[in-house]
């Protein structure tokens, strides 16, 4: 799992935020994922500071929550850009030359999978089928899904994104 | 709370507006126009929202609110054809509507009654004549039993799915049989685990049924459909979710669980949406809560989403990451129905399974078992994907052949391609080659050449993959999913995938091949959960039907589908070759020499394979073998 430098800039408001999720499912049996899943929705990651805030809350120790994050592809502790670009490497995505795609976009941006562009616009997440595989191949833009793609679609894709 | 009598007067009060969209032929006279607009993640992903906006908009300039109603459904299954709409009456089937034909649709059709022919899905018949949509090959040969409500009605409306005999199957369990019956009712139907395994459903519950009422008992649903190219599960979700609820109020009955918990990837949003407003109308229903249609029994459903983790499909993994945990799955026995969710007995099925619970239900085992072969009853539902004409969701009685889902439902292999392999199974599955195209899709016969039912991906491969490439794909998904807990999967599937890289290289050995073989049957032998065992499939059968490919990369250096990147050889034809300089200006390496108005070459040495020369050489002069 790629570890962010950037320094935490979690807010007040944030926490509280956190707080109150917390709250709400402290009490539930298997709580720890929902928690970690809303903390996520609330920060965009889900930084070293955040894991010990949970930890704190919910008395469950840092080194479990810590494994938690570093096994499920979906948390991350690093920040994502401005907009994220998911590329399908789902099996009728790839079949269909999701391949060459992803290495266009890395080409493109100048970052690999799961890095963020040193302006924080872009980061690139592989994915494993969105399930649009009528549309295959797939490329997901800031929730914008843009389907039946080749290479040369890409940069004017990108450049659509301020 | 509702009761069975106020159900009954909500269905009878649907009625009208639902029978037209099941039998139109026979419907009485509409009282209203439905235009039924497809809902599905394909459809949703290209511009079905603002299909259902400028149909919205253009009621409301006509004021025809009262005799137009827009209807947003689940999957309708075409999804190589989406956006899909259909009107009733008449049952008018659209396809690849562009929003900005809707209008035009509106105009004509809905409000002056004649359909826009240049946008309807017309097929040809065997005469050369046109024919309907639902007497195409896509449809006609179809027997929809756990999607018999997905693309036909409202997801976020209990009061269609109870038009549709919704709850009444819960109802017929709780007060006309006991727990018992209900059990042996799906042990007669036949109906096995869609989820993989094919374990029988009913003997699952009934090694979970005992001491009924005495301890704590879960019903779990498995939702995490995590095998590539698959959206089955997501579909029945997104198109009838509360099926799904009924079901597990069912099994809950049947083995004295009060609670049940649906483990739903979090990548299906549109399903996660409906699945909780499913909820919200079922438990304001009373369906689902304390005191179900007026008995004892008390039954729940909650939500957990799952974070991306392939593993946790596998049941002892989904229940471990339930409860909070990192999903890695422990040794079985004990099997769930014994020590499952937090230790309690627990039955789990796939969302597939659950959907054909209520029809069992209500029609008897004898209704379910007449379909299918003799140790595979019922439908399977596949999602048809990769170089196939119609891409989608395809539901067909077991014991159909591949060759039928393939050419005659699937529309064949587009671009006048030649059929290669089709992949089930996924990532546990293998490739069926040509030669087996006419063998029977139902468990035995799918494992008995190499490949597995699973969960019902089905992608179809052309002369163009490369099979070295496809089974490379899937280790490369194995190891990276591999959660790590046991030897053989975690290191084993590694020192695969490096074979296969060494192989696609070209710097394999024709040794290569049986030390494949061996790590091979060693994974599948020692691995400790499903995912391990199996993970070796789409290596075997690839070596079993493809073997000459393999040999072809090993031996003679050679990509025969021209995939494999290492192998290949970008050549200018000089008689062709115009001297633009083209090529060489856009090379990255400098590797094409020649001077301006003379034939150019690449020097093999240099070139990296990038295949910059050959888009952009106007004349056609490169070639790559």
């Amino acid at each position: 799992m790629k570890v962010s430098n950037v320094p935490f800039k979690g807010t007040k408001d944030q926490e509280a935020k956190l707080l109150e999720v917390i709250a709400k499912y402290k009490d539930q049996k298997g709580a720890l994922m929902p928690i970690m899943q809303d903390a996520q929705e609330i920060y965009g990651y889900l930084p070293y500071q955040v894991q010990k805030i949970i930890a704190d809350e919910t008395g469950i120790p840092i080194e479990k929550i810590y494994g938690v994050a570093t096994f499920y592809a979906q948390f991350s502790m690093s920040p994502k850009g401005k907009y994220v670009v998911s590329v399908c490497l789902g099996t009728a995505c790839y079949v269909k030359g999701a391949g060459a795609l992803l290495e266009e976009v890395e080409k493109q941006l100048g970052i690999g999978d799961g890095e963020c562009t040193p302006d924080g616009k872009f980061s690139i997440d592989v994915c494993r089928c969105v399930g649009a595989c009528g549309l295959a191949p797939v490329m997901i833009v800031g929730g914008d899904v843009y389907g039946k793609l080749t290479p040369d679609k890409v940069a004017d894709i990108l450049a659509k994104y301020e | 709370m509702k009761t069975l009598q106020d159900l009954k007067d909500i269905k009878a009060a649907k009625h009208g507006q639902i029978d037209i969209r099941f039998n139109p032929d026979t419907a009485e006279a509409a009282e209203k126009t439905y235009v039924l607009v497809c809902g599905g993640t394909g459809c949703q992903s290209n511009h079905a929202p603002e299909i259902l906006e400028e149909l919205t908009k253009c009621i409301e300039d006509t004021g025809k609110k009262d005799e137009i109603q827009i209807i947003q459904t689940g999957c309708q299954g075409l999804c190589a054809k989406g956006p899909i709409v259909v009107v009733h009456p008449g049952n008018v089937f659209y396809q690849e509507v562009d929003p900005k034909n809707v209008k035009r649709i509106f105009d004509e059709h809905i409000i002056g009654g004649k359909p826009v022919e240049e946008f309807l899905m017309v097929e040809e018949g065997p005469n050369g004549e046109d024919i309907p949509y639902v007497e195409s090959p896509f449809y006609k040969d179809q027997m929809r039993m756990a999607l018999r409500n997905c693309g036909k009605i409202d997801p976020e409306d209990i009061d269609e799915y109870i038009a549709r005999d919704g709850y009444q199957a819960l109802a017929k369990a709780l007060t006309e049989m006991t727990p018992d019956e209900v059990i042996q009712t799906v042990i007669d139907s036949g109906l096995r685990g869609r989820g993989g395994g094919g374990f029988p459903t009913g003997k699952k519950w009934q090694f979970a049924s005992g001491n009924r009422g005495n301890v704590q008992k879960y019903v779990a649903c498995n939702a995490d459909e995590g095998d590539p190219g698959a959206f089955m599960d997501r579909s029945i979700l997104e198109g009838d979710p509360h099926s799904i609820l009924e079901a597990m109020a069912i099994a809950g009955y049947a083995i004295g669980a009060d609670q049940g918990y649906i483990y739903v990837r979090a990548e299906y949003p549109i399903a996660v949406d409906r699945l909780y407003i499913a909820l919200e109308q079922a438990r304001e229903y009373g369906v689902l809560g304390k005191g179900i249609f007026g008995t004892d029994f008390n039954f729940d459903v909650d939500l957990r989403l799952g974070a991306g983790a392939f593993v946790c499909g596998e049941e002892t993994a989904l229940m471990t990451s339930i409860e909070g945990n990192r999903g890695e799955p422990r040794p079985r026995p004990p099997f769930p129905a014994v020590k499952g969710l937090f230790g309690a007995p627990t039955v789990l099925n796939n969302v597939e399974t659950y959907a054909n619970i209520p029809q069992i239900i209500l029609n008897g085992a004898d209704w379910f078992n007449q379909y299918g072969t003799e140790t595979s009853k019922g439908t399977k539902v596949f999602a048809l994907g990769g170089k196939i004409n119609n891409t989608g969701l395809v539901e067909v009685p077991m014991g159909t052949t591949l060759r039928q889902v393939v050419e005659e439902i699937g529309g064949g292999v587009p671009n006048g391609k030649k059929f290669k392999a089709a992949q089930t199974g996924g990532p546990s599955g293998g490739c069926i080659p040509a030669a087996s195209y006419d063998v029977p899709i139902d468990y035995e016969s799918l494992t008995s050449i190499g490949s597995m039912m699973g969960s019902g991906g089905m992608i179809v491969l052309d002369e163009d993959n490369c099979m070295v490439d496809i089974a490379k794909f899937y280790l490369g998904f194995t190891v990276s999913e591999s959660c790590g807990k046991c030897t053989p999967c975690r290191i084993g599937t590694k020192r695969m995938l490096e074979i296969l890289e060494k192989i696609s290289e070209g710097r394999g050995e024709l040794e290569d091949l049986d030390k494949l073989d061996e790590l091979a049957h060693y994974i599948k032998a020692n691995s400790l959960c499903g995912l391990g065992q199996t993970a070796p499939n789409p290596i075997l059968s690839t070596i079993e039907h493809f073997r000459d490919e393999y040999e072809a990369h090993i031996v003679e250096k050679k990509c025969p589908a021209g995939v494999c990147k290492a192998l290949l050889n970008y050549t200018i034809d000089a008689e062709l070759c115009k001297g633009c300089t083209k090529c060489a200006r856009n090379c990255p390496v400098n590797a094409i020499s020649g001077e301006v108005k003379q034939a150019h070459v690449i020097d093999a040495s240099k070139c990296i394979k990038c295949g910059a020369c050959m888009d952009n050489c106007a004349f056609g002069a490169i070639s790559r073998k």
